[in-house]
């Protein structure tokens, strides 16, 4: 909501002693925030009234004339100018040397043809203005100033009325009452707590007939439409509004049109109620209809688009078609034109939710429906109309005729609430006397009746004592309110849940990973990006209705896309390396449930010089080993196809699948842009930190020295690693501490189509030092399962 | 014999003094002090020896050993000390070489400032809670006295998975008010950071998808002094203890009063102005909104099933993009979800 001070100054309450940057701060911090601020003459510097003197032809130019101009400094100055539309003895807009207009155009002396040019004259384009600013005025040259109200020497911005300050304010949903000059002006003088001037708009009439005679209004959309005032003026003069209105009007952003139209936007600001005006003769039979459009009907609107209209739009109909769409934009088929004589003032009130819908329903926000949305007051209807038809008086542009058409669906019932002085004390945490917060009340014009607030009806936001309480508070100052600190007995802390979290990031960035933060919807193709079948489970992803785009349409559920785009975007930023984690949400349906499921992935994604199957698997090791997660089982899974075959793995803990790791299938990272070796690890964190196992408790140190055997055993190159390690384990009985992989070793003389697998085992008796026959039995034991086993052999 | 023992100790000790390493020093000691040694055969002539010479030969051979062990032993720890500083001579690095580079990660920045905002309120007693980014229309707006028509709630602003606009992403933390109320009584002090979804194109300060830090305190006695004291101590953490801080009015639907809080621009100190020029970093405002706070709206806990009578709090909600990116000088807000690692490694 934009605002001119000097209309609030003039009209409402004067601040002019008030400096803008205490004015906006002020206000801001009563709680009407200030978005900006600006001087109307920042822009104009040093442009002034001239008076052409006299004027010769340039001798070197066919059109350009050499005038001395008198700007009030004594010495007249030359200037240069083409425009032939200026006399001897006109009053004009002269930019002196090193002045500044609208756009940053900075004028300086110069030379035309032989001749010096110390500034140059004004067309009022060239000053920011438009014909709507200046009805009648030449545009095509020199802006005459003859009958403005000038003197010579005065700056140009005293004669565009730029002597102002436009105030852009953030207007809370909650208080419609201030889309409005008046509104603002209220909460202008309750801040600096000074008396504000009303005005009760008062109709002379005229002896030109009655409403009654002429305008039937109907309102079958009764629930959309809470009231509708109406009265009208025969004998209307179109013409252009007087000065004082047209700069207020463009001080707030409005373009002049004419008197009748003016006049309606003139009253919206002040009032903040919008009011259309319909030219009468365009309304057939007489009769105003407030109802819903039927399903077919189109209107062309003022702006000149056809519209089609959709039942549950509501519609200003005549007699047989719509003529405005309700609290949107008036209909051409009605507009006010150069020879309307006879114009229907309309001044109602509609439902917020319905207007809001339609404007966004056809795309076209309109100031007035803007005013609408936020659910106005209906008894500002009357005020509004009434005020039209005073300044309808004031500018001599018609006859108001007797009588007002005022269908009223909807009253608001007085309110009144209680004052709870104590509570709202208890509130705010101040001392605050009643008497103080009876003045506080008063100053924003809500009156205090022997301890009842008679809550009136432009403060819809006014319900219960903690409305008071704020009303209370901003008056006292936020700022003045004691700084207080509570005691609870509540614990801070974060759940079990939230600590692993913490821990695993640590773990993840300790062993070399970097955190990224990916977004929760992604696009349908993700799927076939990283090659997920057709009939996977994890394609059936929560739909969003209305996304931003296709590509963010779907919740994912599967974070390994999200990772993959990232990789590929750092691949794209030609970063030679990448070494990424992300803990975040997957979202998956549940049958007959509403609300998704949302585990916790944790996924790794890398690529660059030294990564390897066997690098990721190690940190994915150290970091479920740093989690407490009991030791995973290894699988090669071939049937993923986001995976290399040959590469991947899917890890199983306690018998629960916990995800996949492996090498990105290099179709997948092609389809991310990527040309060379990805690998990825997607654990369910979620599961994993079910599996977590408890904090340890002491387990005694050995108290007898172990011995070390490392055993060789030859074997096909099929059986795995991991299978050799089973068998090892398991026939090693009590004895067996530990195994661990040494080496692997292929070629002569090992023959082809076998490798050679050497462990070192660590062998201990928890009661004794172990004799040389222990061990000898034991290596005995595991070499013998070893072969029945899987055929491996001692080499 | 008394000559040949004076002979072989200062032949002993001359001999020692001579030595420059380990192994002659062994040598030496084979030789005098060994078994086979001198000494030992000087010893072995004793028993031809008088009742009265014995016992002074005897202590003779005693100090003459004495002498050529501590001679030995000193030998020993020169040589040692000497081969020692040779070795390490050699073994002199160019500490200048870099180290062996050990890789780690980095936290991402925004998660970065949200650990710390956390443990800030963990210490001042709050309980850190997740709840669910789908979410039901009625927690994120409806109970939140957000009603059926409110413009947040069209279709423009949220994204929406069903046609009776029933389930959503969450558009705000505050659901997490509701669900926390309705599960714990009060006494209760609540951090709930999170997700939250709006449809906006993403652009330098906006994206469809930010995080917010929801904070809730219901307890009897809770004051709108009590909201402020708090989030002028935790804002002092964050910022730093100078950092001037400012409440203005402000509405939402789910607390009453309501207020913004603002922090004075450290570039302008609040003119709005550098040099004449508007400042760039408050855009002439002379102060920087923090957060959105405001005593629980006494309807709100009644539909938690908490009695406005006896109870009161505060609530607050922190954008957490807008408080890293100010904290850590980051301009555009692209930079957060684009995940380069030139912008990862610098923090």
């Amino acid at each position: 909501m934009k605002l001119n001070r000097k209309w609030i100054n003039e009209e409402f309450v004067d601040l002019s002693h008030i400096s803008d940057k205490e004015y906006v701060d002020t206000l801001t911090v009563f709680g009407q925030k200030v978005e900006t601020y600006e001087r109307m003459d920042a822009e104009i510097k040093n442009v002034v009234v001239g008076k052409v003197l006299s004027m010769t032809r340039h001798e070197n130019s066919d059109h350009m004339w050499i005038c001395q101009v008198d700007t009030g400094d004594g010495e007249p100055i030359q200037i240069v100018t083409g425009a032939q539309n200026v006399h001897q003895g006109d009053l004009v807009p002269v930019a002196k040397h090193n002045s500044w207009l609208p756009g940053g155009v900075h004028i300086t002396k110069s030379n035309f043809r032989g001749e010096k040019s110390n500034g140059m004259l004004c067309s009022f384009a060239e000053l920011g203005l438009t014909q709507n600013d200046l009805p009648g005025v030449f545009a095509d040259g020199i802006w005459i100033l003859n009958d403005e109200d000038c003197t010579v020497g005065q700056d140009i911005n005293l004669v565009i009325g730029n002597d102002d300050t436009v105030v852009e304010f953030e207007i809370t949903n909650n208080r419609p009452d201030c889309y409005s000059i008046i509104g603002l002006a209220r909460e202008s003088a309750a801040a600096f707590h000074l008396p504000m001037r009303h005005h009760e708009p008062v109709v002379k009439g005229s002896k030109a007939g009655s409403i009654f005679d002429k305008l039937s209004v109907e309102v079958p959309a009764e629930g959309l439409c809470n009231r509708y005032s109406a009265r009208m003026v025969a004998n209307v003069k179109i013409g252009p509004s007087p000065k004082w209105l047209r700069q207020r009007l463009r001080a707030n952003g409005v373009r002049p049109i004419n008197n009748i139209v003016d006049i309606t936007n003139y009253v919206m600001l002040e009032y903040g109620q919008p009011m259309h005006a319909f030219d009468y003769r365009y309304i057939t039979s007489g009769k105003i209809v407030v109802r819903e459009a039927e399903e077919g009907e189109t209107l062309t609107t003022l702006d000149g688009n056809v519209r089609a209209l959709t039942p549950g739009m509501l519609v200003i109909a005549d007699d047989n078609r719509p003529i405005g769409l309700a609290g949107v934009m008036g209909g051409e088929n009605s507009e006010i034109v150069d020879d309307t004589t006879t114009v229907v003032f309309e001044s109602a009130n509609f439902n917020g939710t319905s207007i809001r819908q339609t404007a966004l329903a056809l795309g076209m926000r309109t100031e007035a429906s803007s005013k609408f949305e936020k659910n106005l007051d209906p008894m500002m209807t009357l005020p509004a109309v009434q005020r039209a038809c005073e300044l309808v008086e004031m500018l001599s542009a018609g006859d108001i005729l007797d009588g007002i058409i005022d269908v009223i669906n909807y009253v608001p019932q007085p309110r009144t609430l209680p004052l709870e002085p104590e509570k709202i004390n208890h509130l705010l945490g101040t001392d605050i006397s009643k008497a103080d917060m009876i003045e506080y009340l008063r100053r924003l014009e809500v009156p205090v009746e022997d301890d009842t607030i008679l809550v009136p009806s432009f403060r819809p936001d006014l319900n219960l004592t903690a409305d008071i309480a704020e009303e209370i508070g901003r008056s006292y100052g936020y700022n003045e309110i004691p700084t207080t600190a509570f005691r609870t007995s509540t614990q801070g802390g974060y759940s079990p849940f939230m600590l692993a979290e913490t821990k695993a990031g640590g773990l993840c960035r300790a062993v070399g990973y970097s955190e990224i933060i990916t977004y929760s919807f992604v696009s349908p193709d993700i799927f076939d990006q990283i090659r997920l079948p057709a009939d996977s489970v994890l394609r059936n992803a929560m739909r969003i209705q209305n996304p931003l785009g296709e590509d963010s349409s779907i919740m994912r559920t599967i974070a390994l896309p999200s990772m993959m785009e990232i990789l590929g975007r750092n691949y794209a930023y030609h970063n030679r390396s990448a070494k990424l984690y992300e803990l975040a949400k997957i979202y998956l349906p549940v049958e007959g449930e509403v609300l998704p499921q949302e585990p916790k992935m944790l996924v790794f994604g890398t690529y660059g010089a030294g990564e390897s199957f066997f690098t990721l698997k190690g940190e994915v090791e150290a970091i479920l080993n740093g989690l407490r997660i009991p030791k995973a089982t290894y699988t090669a899974v071939k049937d993923n196809p986001s995976y290399h075959p040959g590469r991947c793995a899917k890890l199983t803990v306690e018998g629960a699948d916990v995800g996949y790791l492996g090498q990105i299938h290099p179709l997948v990272a092609q389809n991310y842009g990527i040309d060379t070796d990805v690998y990825c690890a997607e654990l369910n964190f979620s599961k994993l930190f079910e599996l977590m196992l408890p904090e340890p408790t002491f387990t005694p140190l050995p108290r007898f020295p172990s011995v070390a055997r490392d055993i060789a055993v030859v074997c096909d190159e099929t059986v795995t690693v991991g299978a050799l390690e089973d068998v090892i384990t398991s026939a090693g009985g009590k004895l067996l501490q530990s195994v661990a992989l040494f080496d692997i070793y292929r070629g002569n003389p090992i023959p082809e189509g076998k490798k050679s697998v050497t462990f070192s085992l660590e062998l201990r008796a928890a009661d004794r030092t172990l004799t040389d026959a222990d061990s000898e039995q034991t290596v005995k034991n595991i070499l013998s399962a070893l072969e029945s086993r899987l055929g491996a052999v001692l080499r | 014999m008394k000559e040949q023992l004076e002979r072989i100790r200062q032949e002993a000790l001359e001999m020692l003094d001579a030595a420059t390493d380990a192994q002659a020093l062994e040598n030496l000691r084979v030789k005098y002090l060994g078994k086979k040694g001198e000494l030992t055969a000087v010893l072995k002539l004793m028993g031809k020896l008088s009742a009265e010479e014995r016992p002074i030969m005897g202590q003779l051979a005693n100090t003459v050993r004495a002498d050529i062990e501590q001679k030995l032993a000193e030998a020993k720890a020169q040589v040692e000390a000497k081969a020692l500083e040779a070795r390490l001579l050699a073994e002199t690095e160019d500490v200048t070489i870099p180290g062996v580079p050990v890789v780690m990660g980095h936290q991402h920045p925004m998660n970065m400032v949200l650990q710390e905002i956390k443990d800030i309120f963990v210490g001042m007693g709050y309980q850190v809670v997740d709840g669910p980014e789908v979410e039901l229309a009625s927690y994120n707006f409806t109970r939140l006295n957000i009603e059926e028509g409110h413009p947040s709630r069209d279709r423009s602003d949220t994204f929406y998975f069903d046609d009776k606009d029933e389930v959503l992403l969450r558009t705000q933390t505050s659901p997490m008010q509701i669900r926390y109320m309705e599960t714990h009584t009060p006494p209760l002090c609540m951090l709930a950071p999170g997700r939250v979804f709006r449809k906006d194109e993403a652009d330098a300060t906006h994206s469809p998808m930010f995080h917010q830090i929801e904070g809730l305190v219901v307890a009897e006695d809770i004051t709108m002094g009590d909201l402020k004291g708090a989030l002028i101590t935790i804002m002092q953490k964050i910022y730093g203890h100078d950092a001037q801080v400012r409440f203005r009015p402000h509405h939402f639907p789910f607390t009453e009063p309501s207020c913004e809080m603002d922090m004075q621009c450290h570039k302008c100190h609040g003119e709005g102005e550098v040099d004449g020029q508007i400042c760039s970093t408050c855009h002439g405002e002379g102060w920087i909104e923090l957060l959105g706070a405001g005593m629980v709206h006494p309807e709100v806990l009644r539909n938690c099933g908490i009695d406005p009578e006896k109870y009161s709090g505060f609530a607050f909600g922190i954008g957490l993009e807008r408080t890293a990116m100010g904290r850590l000088k980051i301009n555009d807000l692209r930079l957060i979800f684009d995940n380069d690692v030139r912008f990862l490694n610098q923090f």
